[in-house]
C-alpha cells in the first residue's frame, strides 16, 4: 500500500513537472518576438553558451569520428566492404550520434551554468530585484539564455558531424589505408539530402530546445538556497538526457515511418 | 566596452562556422546533384515485377546515369507495376524502341533501371510508355527453377 502511495506521488509529480515546463514554455515564447529586438543580449549569451563549447564539442567530434573509423575499419574488413567506411561514418554521426552527443555535451557542458547562473540569481534576490524594478525577469533573463541555447545546439551538432566525418577521414583513409575516392563517393551516394542531413538537423532543434528550456525552467524554479541550486543543476544533466533520448527515440520512429 | 565588440566577433564567428559546417554536410556528404535537374521528361514502363525497385532509384544507360525513378504503382487491370522515371533534359535524343531492364548493382546492391537503346528514327518524350521492359530477377524465383529442373532431369 505505502509503495502504491509513493509511486502515486511520483507520477503526480511527474505529470506536474511536465505541466508547468510546458506553461513555462508558452511564457517564454510569448516574450520572444519582444527579446528579439534586443538582440545584443541573445548575441552574447550565444557566446557564453554556444562560442564557449566550440572546443568541447570540436574535440569530441573529432575523437568520436576517429572511433567510428577505427572500429567500422575493422567490423567491415571481415566482409572485405571497407570501402563503405564513409557511409558508416557519415550516416551514424548525422542520424543519430551528432544530435544525441552533442545534446547531452551541452547539457553538461551549458546547461548546468545556464541553471546555477539563474538559480543564484533567485538565491542572491537578484530575481526579485528586478521585479522590484518592474523588469520582468522572465524577458530580461531566460528569453535570451533558452534562444541562445536553442540556436547554438544546431549549429554545435553541424560542426560535430562536420568535425566527426574528418575524423573518421583521417584515421580510415591515413591510417588504415581505405581509397579517399571510395569514401566520399560512396558516402556521397547512400548520404540523403532531406533524410540525413535535415532529418539530423531537425532532430538537434528539437534536442536543443528542449535542453534549454529544462536548464532555464529548473535554474529558474530552483529553491533559493545553495543546496536547491546544486539541485536543481543536477535535475538538469538528468532531466536532459532523459528527454534526449526519449525524444531521439521518437522522434526516429516518425522519421523512419515518414520515409 | 572593448570586451563586449571581442565577444560578439567571436559569436559571429561561431554562427559563421557552424553554416560552413551545414554547408559542408549538404554539399560535400550528400548526392545533392541528383536534386538539382528537376528539368527532365516523364517516361513510363510496365513491369510484371520490379522486385526492390525503390523510388529515386536511378535510370542509367551504358552505366551512365540518365534519370531517376519518380514513381511506382500497381496498375488495377492488369496487376503490373506501372514505373514512371524521369529522364534528364540532356538525354533527349533516346529511341523510342528502348528497352527497359530492372539490374542490381553487385550482388547485393540496390536495383536500378537500365535502358538499352533501340534503332528507332524517333525519339522518348514526355508521356512516352517504354514497351520492351525486363522485370527483376527474383532470387528465390531462379533456385525455384533450378531445382525443379534438376529434378526432372534427374528422374529420367
Amino acid at each position: 500500500m505505502g509503495l502504491l502511495r509513493e509511486l502515486y506521488y511520483i507520477l503526480l509529480g511527474f505529470l506536474q513537472g511536465l505541466g508547468a515546463c510546458w506553461l513555462f514554455l508558452f511564457r517564454i515564447l510569448r516574450y520572444t518576438p519582444a527579446a528579439l529586438l534586443r538582440w545584443r543580449i541573445i548575441w552574447q549569451q550565444i557566446y557564453s553558451v554556444g562560442a564557449m563549447s566550440l572546443v568541447l564539442i570540436m574535440v569530441s567530434g573529432f575523437f568520436v569520428g576517429m572511433v567510428m573509423g577505427l572500429q567500422g575499419y575493422n567490423t567491415l574488413s571481415k566482409f572485405a566492404a571497407t570501402s563503405a567506411l564513409g557511409t558508416l561514418v557519415a550516416l551514424s554521426l548525422l542520424r543519430e550520434l551528432g544530435p544525441v552527443v552533442t545534446a547531452l555535451l551541452f547539457a553538461g557542458r551549458a546547461g548546468t551554468a545556464l541553471t546555477s547562473e539563474i538559480g543564484l540569481m533567485r538565491a542572491t534576490e537578484q530575481i526579485a530585484g528586478m521585479e522590484m524594478m518592474a523588469v520582468d525577469p522572465v524577458r530580461r533573463v531566460v528569453v535570451p539564455r533558452f534562444l541562445a541555447g536553442a540556436v547554438s545546439v544546431p549549429l554545435l551538432t553541424m560542426i560535430f558531424s562536420a568535425v566527426g566525418i574528418l575524423g573518421g577521414f583521417v584515421i580510415g583513409v591515413s591510417f588504415m589505408g581505405v581509397d579517399s575516392g571510395a569514401f566520399w563517393s560512396q558516402m556521397r551516394v547512400n548520404v540523403d539530402l532531406w533524410d540525413d542531413v535535415v532529418g539530423g538537423f531537425i532532430k538537434s532543434i528539437v534536442f536543443g530546445g528542449a535542453c534549454s528550456l529544462l536548464a532555464v525552467y529548473e535554474g529558474y524554479y530552483s529553491h533559493p538556497t545553495a543546496e536547491g541550486v546544486s539541485r536543481a543543476t543536477t535535475r538538469t544533466v538528468v532531466n536532459s538526457a532523459l528527454a534526449v533520448l526519449v525524444l531521439d527515440y521518437l522522434l526516429t520512429a516518425f522519421m523512419i515511418h515518414g520515409v | 566596452m572593448r570586451q563586449t565588440r571581442s565577444i560578439e566577433i567571436s559569436t559571429g564567428l561561431f554562427i559563421i562556422l557552424g553554416f560552413c559546417a551545414l554547408f559542408f554536410l549538404a554539399t560535400q556528404t550528400t548526392n545533392i546533384q541528383a536534386y538539382g535537374d528537376t528539368g527532365g521528361y516523364d517516361v513510363t514502363a510496365t513491369f510484371t515485377n520490379v522486385g526492390g525497385l525503390k523510388v529515386r532509384a536511378p535510370v542509367t544507360m551504358a552505366g551512365v546515369s540518365v534519370g531517376r525513378v519518380t514513381s511506382i504503382r500497381l496498375d488495377p487491370q492488369t496487376f503490373n507495376a506501372v514505373v514512371t522515371m524521369r529522364i534528364g533534359n540532356k538525354f533527349n535524343q533516346i529511341p523510342d524502341d528502348s528497352g527497359a531492364a530492372i539490374l542490381t548493382s553487385g550482388l547485393l546492391g540496390e536495383q536500378y533501371i537500365g535502358l538499352s537503346p533501340g534503332g528507332s528514327e524517333t525519339f522518348l518524350k514526355n508521356g512516352s510508355k517504354i514497351q520492351q521492359t525486363q522485370s527483376a530477377i527474383i532470387l528465390e524465383n531462379l533456385i525455384g527453377q533450378f531445382l525443379f529442373n534438376k529434378a526432372s532431369s534427374g528422374g529420367k
